[in-house]
């Protein structure tokens, strides 16, 4: 019955510690609308104008007023340490799964900071969230090239090993947008100059949908993002194909950009 | 005592100022009644424009898919109808019926500043005409929050980026000048005998909606400044690649957006406070306690701003900060509503229509106020923000605390600045609509958040329950559009046949009933020393004991405050 009105969860465990949190104080708001509202209700149907009724002249009462601010302060107090208490689990990622992916030659580390959170053996796939008008693109480690260039991406998809943390560094090139795939957890802004952190780590295989939250123009309805968790065999085959594609087309550039230049010498130009 | 005649509680016209008549008397009105009229009859017009912007929406979104308006036409409508509802309607509204009624309340004669008064009106109309001017040419279309880069001259490069810029100035101005009189009248043109403590809860209310306003609106008028200058003159306060910073702007609208939800909504709780104590014959529960909480109130609204950034790349200490001092802006809110609910316990309340928009509207706002609850939890609003869900929680905040509060005071005063009543039946009738309409379109939307619908999309796919939720969401629109439109009828209605109200038709507590309805220019001949925050009260009592010492000489009579009205 509730879950008609909880938020999406079930693709990570953050969403879940989340959506968990969010029922506790759900029920602790529909407690307190049901008291009050009843109370309002009560006093409207009991105390109607009758016939011969007399108002009491009432103009207050001290005790009664500081116990139900003081009530009311000390739900507010238990919501507050229910969400510290939770907020390790939601914010912090795990290690990854024994049948994760084993992230070999794909970096794994990553360094750590007061925003960025790492799992406790510093391991995660490490992926570059990259937003602009109106599409998500995403940078995965194992550049190909010295000058860090080179690595593999997609776009709209992103796809993932299952049991396998995946922390995310979001920003974006053009205006602010929102990373958001509700069954994965919250959503972060992605802001031009800045970098906003987030991970998840899904169980199943499986494809969660979600899409730009943040107004971006007029594209931003259309701005979708796909999340598709692969058993980790599949992801590394996917990955070495997605760089080997990659590759073969720089290569292929590289060939026609030297064609191009022998013949209109635009390799002389200063500053090209 | 056997010379001693008793005062009537009744103004004689015969004293006032010739009436001066035609449309170049409005132009050139200083009177703080006439420009109040003219505040809350050119909000209304904008609430109407807003309305069926907001309609226009709720179309588009009423099946999946839809094609009705434009992506670019989507965003113009939304953009318009939240800067029409904030800037043109719910704050000017208020800024009217505190021009028409403070001055009533505290017995003056006008307000501090009245040629100020005029100019803080027309510089309301001048940014609304032309701010909707721009629809014959490009309307803007980055929401009413603007975010930039995308509302720069690189993303939006339309003229109604700049006319939202000049409204926001314009309207600025004029709620700055406004807030600054309304301040000064309160502080110096009391009554005799009104002190702080005897001050009517509404004149409370807005005395702190006039301070707000002066701390708030002066860092938007910054922000936009900067936002001008982004745009036409090469400055870069908000560009990342040359040193600026997007989240600044965040930051200072949301400085200023906060603090605006209580501009907007603290004048709808003095309402409440003065329309219940009157329909349960009961004075104000902890009348301390409401003026108190108003003050609180105000003072932490400018402590939680970035609860509206809880996604933004922001240090977590500053989550942490901003969802406690949310959580205390909880704490005297919920007060207000527990003291409402014990003054209407053991009253005897009479269900007139101003009650029932009261109760109502504290209903609605209480839904508001516990869903805020879920969004000041940081990880929790990590998932619901920006979604449906914050669309649903925003219109409980603002239909409760601010448009049937309204709604409370137009039926409520109506009498007294038209001299008529307004039907009851219509008036109930109108009540309902409204009351279900609210319900239907807002509670489905928190669904719609909850199952992954962000907001400000123009179109959503038929996936799940949406398409049925949506259409709910629609048709809840409509109902509550025609509530609106039975009150439009109901004012036309009474101002021709309307039953005459009489000086006192509610036998309320405050000074604005002590004189005629409506007001002579003068507002009081003699101004009654306050001996209590229910002067009105003390007066009927004064001339009851009075005129049993005079019955014999016939010396003083009953006021004509007719109760016996209503069709």
């Amino acid at each position: 019955m509730l879950a008609f009105f909880t938020p999406l969860s079930g693709g990570s465990p953050n969403a879940d510690h989340i959506d968990n949190l969010y029922k506790i104080t759900l029920i602790a708001a529909l407690v307190i609308f049901i008291l009050v509202e009843g109370g309002l209700l009560y006093a409207l149907v009991k105390f109607r104008a009758r016939k011969g009724a007399v108002a009491a002249q009432i103009r207050g009462n001290t005790r009664l007023e500081l116990g139900w601010t003081s009530a009311a302060a000390l739900i507010l107090l238990a919501l507050a340490v229910l969400t510290f208490t939770k907020l390790g689990s939601i914010e912090n990622p795990p290690n990854s799964g024994i049948q994760g992916d084993r992230l070999a030659g794909t970096g794994g580390l990553a360094y750590a900071s007061a925003e960025r959170k790492l799992p406790p053996n510093g391991k995660a796939l490490n992926i570059q969230v990259l937003a602009r008008q109106y599409i998500w693109q995403f940078v995965y480690p194992g550049a190909a090239e010295s000058d860090g260039l080179g690595a593999p991406y997609s776009y709209e998809e992103l796809v993932v090993p299952t049991e396998t943390t995946v922390a995310l560094d979001i920003t974006s090139s053009d205006v602010v947008h929102s990373w958001w795939i509700p069954e994965l957890g919250g959503k972060f802004q992605a802001v031009p100059g800045y970098h906003n952190y987030t991970w998840f780590k899904i169980p199943k295989p499986g494809i969660y949908r979600g899409q730009c939250a943040v107004l971006c123009g007029r594209g931003h309805a259309r701005m979708i993002a796909t999340v598709k968790a692969v058993p980790p065999a599949q992801f590394d085959a996917w990955l070495s194909a997605q760089k080997q594609q990659i590759a073969e087309a720089n290569a292929e550039a590289k060939t026609e950009r030297a064609k191009l230049s022998s013949q209109t010498g635009a390799g002389q130009v200063e500053n090209p | 005592m056997a010379t001693y005649v008793a005062p009537v509680p009744q103004v004689s016209a015969d004293r006032a100022e010739r009436e001066v008549r035609g449309w170049t008397s409005w132009i050139t009105t200083t009177d703080h009644k006439r420009i109040g009229i003219m505040y809350m009859v050119t909000t209304f017009i904008f609430f109407g424009l807003g309305g069926a912007e907001a309609l226009m929406m709720r179309l588009q979104l009423g099946s999946p898919n839809n094609t009705l308006v434009t992506p670019q036409t989507y965003n113009q409508l939304f953009t318009m109808h939240g800067t029409t509802m904030v800037f043109l309607f719910v704050v000017p509204m208020m800024a009217g019926l505190a021009n028409y009624f403070v001055p009533l309340m505290i017995g003056a004669r006008d307000m501090a500043y009245p040629r100020l008064n005029a100019l803080s009106y027309w510089l309301l109309l001048a940014g609304g005409i032309v701010f909707y001017a721009s629809i014959f040419w490009n309307p803007p279309e980055a929401g009413w929050t603007s975010y930039v880069p995308l509302s720069s001259s690189t993303y939006t490069p339309s003229g109604g980026q700049d006319a939202w810029i000049y409204l926001v100035h314009l309207t600025g101005i004029s709620s700055i000048l406004g807030a600054i009189n309304l301040y000064a009248t309160i502080a110096n043109m009391r009554a005799r005998g009104m002190s702080w403590g005897r001050l009517p809860l509404f004149v409370w209310t807005i005395l702190t909606y006039s301070v707000l306003i002066i701390f708030a609106m002066p860092v938007i008028a910054a922000a936009v400044t900067m936002l001008l200058t982004d745009r036409h003159f090469g400055t870069h306060f908000f560009d990342s690649t040359s040193g600026g910073s997007p989240l600044l702007w965040q930051h200072l609208f949301w400085f200023f957006g906060h603090p605006e939800v209580y501009i907007m909504v603290l004048p709808g709780f003095g309402v409440i406070s003065e329309i219940l104590p009157v329909f349960a014959r009961k004075p104000i529960f902890g009348y301390k306690a409401i003026a108190a909480s108003t003050v609180a109130i105000a003072f932490f609204g400018f402590l939680t701003w970035a609860h509206h950034m809880f996604t933004a790349p922001i240090p977590e200490a500053i989550l942490v900060f901003v969802m406690i001092s949310s959580y205390l802006v909880a704490v005297p809110t919920g007060v207000k509503i527990l003291n409402w609910v014990a003054t209407l316990w053991r009253g005897t309340i009479e269900f007139r229509t101003p009650l029932l928009f009261c109760v109502g509207g504290i209903t609605i706002f209480l839904i508001g106020g516990l869903s805020g609850v879920l969004l000041a939890t940081f990880p929790i609003d990590w998932q619901v923000n920006e979604t449906y869900f914050l669309v649903a929680h925003l219109h409980f905040v603002l239909m409760g605390g601010a448009v049937f509060t309204i709604f409370a005071a137009i039926y409520y005063w109506f009498p007294k600045i038209t001299g008529r009543m307004l039907s009851e039946g219509l008036g109930k009738a109108s009540f309902g609509l409204m009351f279900l309409g609210v319900l239907s379109t807002f509670l489905i939307q928190h669904v719609l958040g909850l199952d992954g619908m962000p907001r400000r999309v123009y179109e959503y796919d038929n996936v799940g329950h949406l398409k049925l939720y949506n259409a709910i969401s629609t048709g809840g629109s409509f109902v509550l559009a025609l509530g609106v439109l039975v009150t439009i009828v109901n004012v036309a209605r009474s101002l021709k046949v309307g039953v005459a109200a009489g000086p006192d038709p509610w036998k309320a507590n405050t000074l604005e009933w002590f004189t005629a309805s409506p007001p002579p220019a003068n507002n009081f001949d003699v101004v009654p020393a306050i001996r209590s925050a229910e002067p009105m009260k003390d007066i009927r009592r004064e001339v009851d004991r009075r005129s049993l010492d005079g019955r014999d000489r016939g010396a003083a009579t009953v006021p004509a405050g007719n109760t016996q009205v209503g069709v």
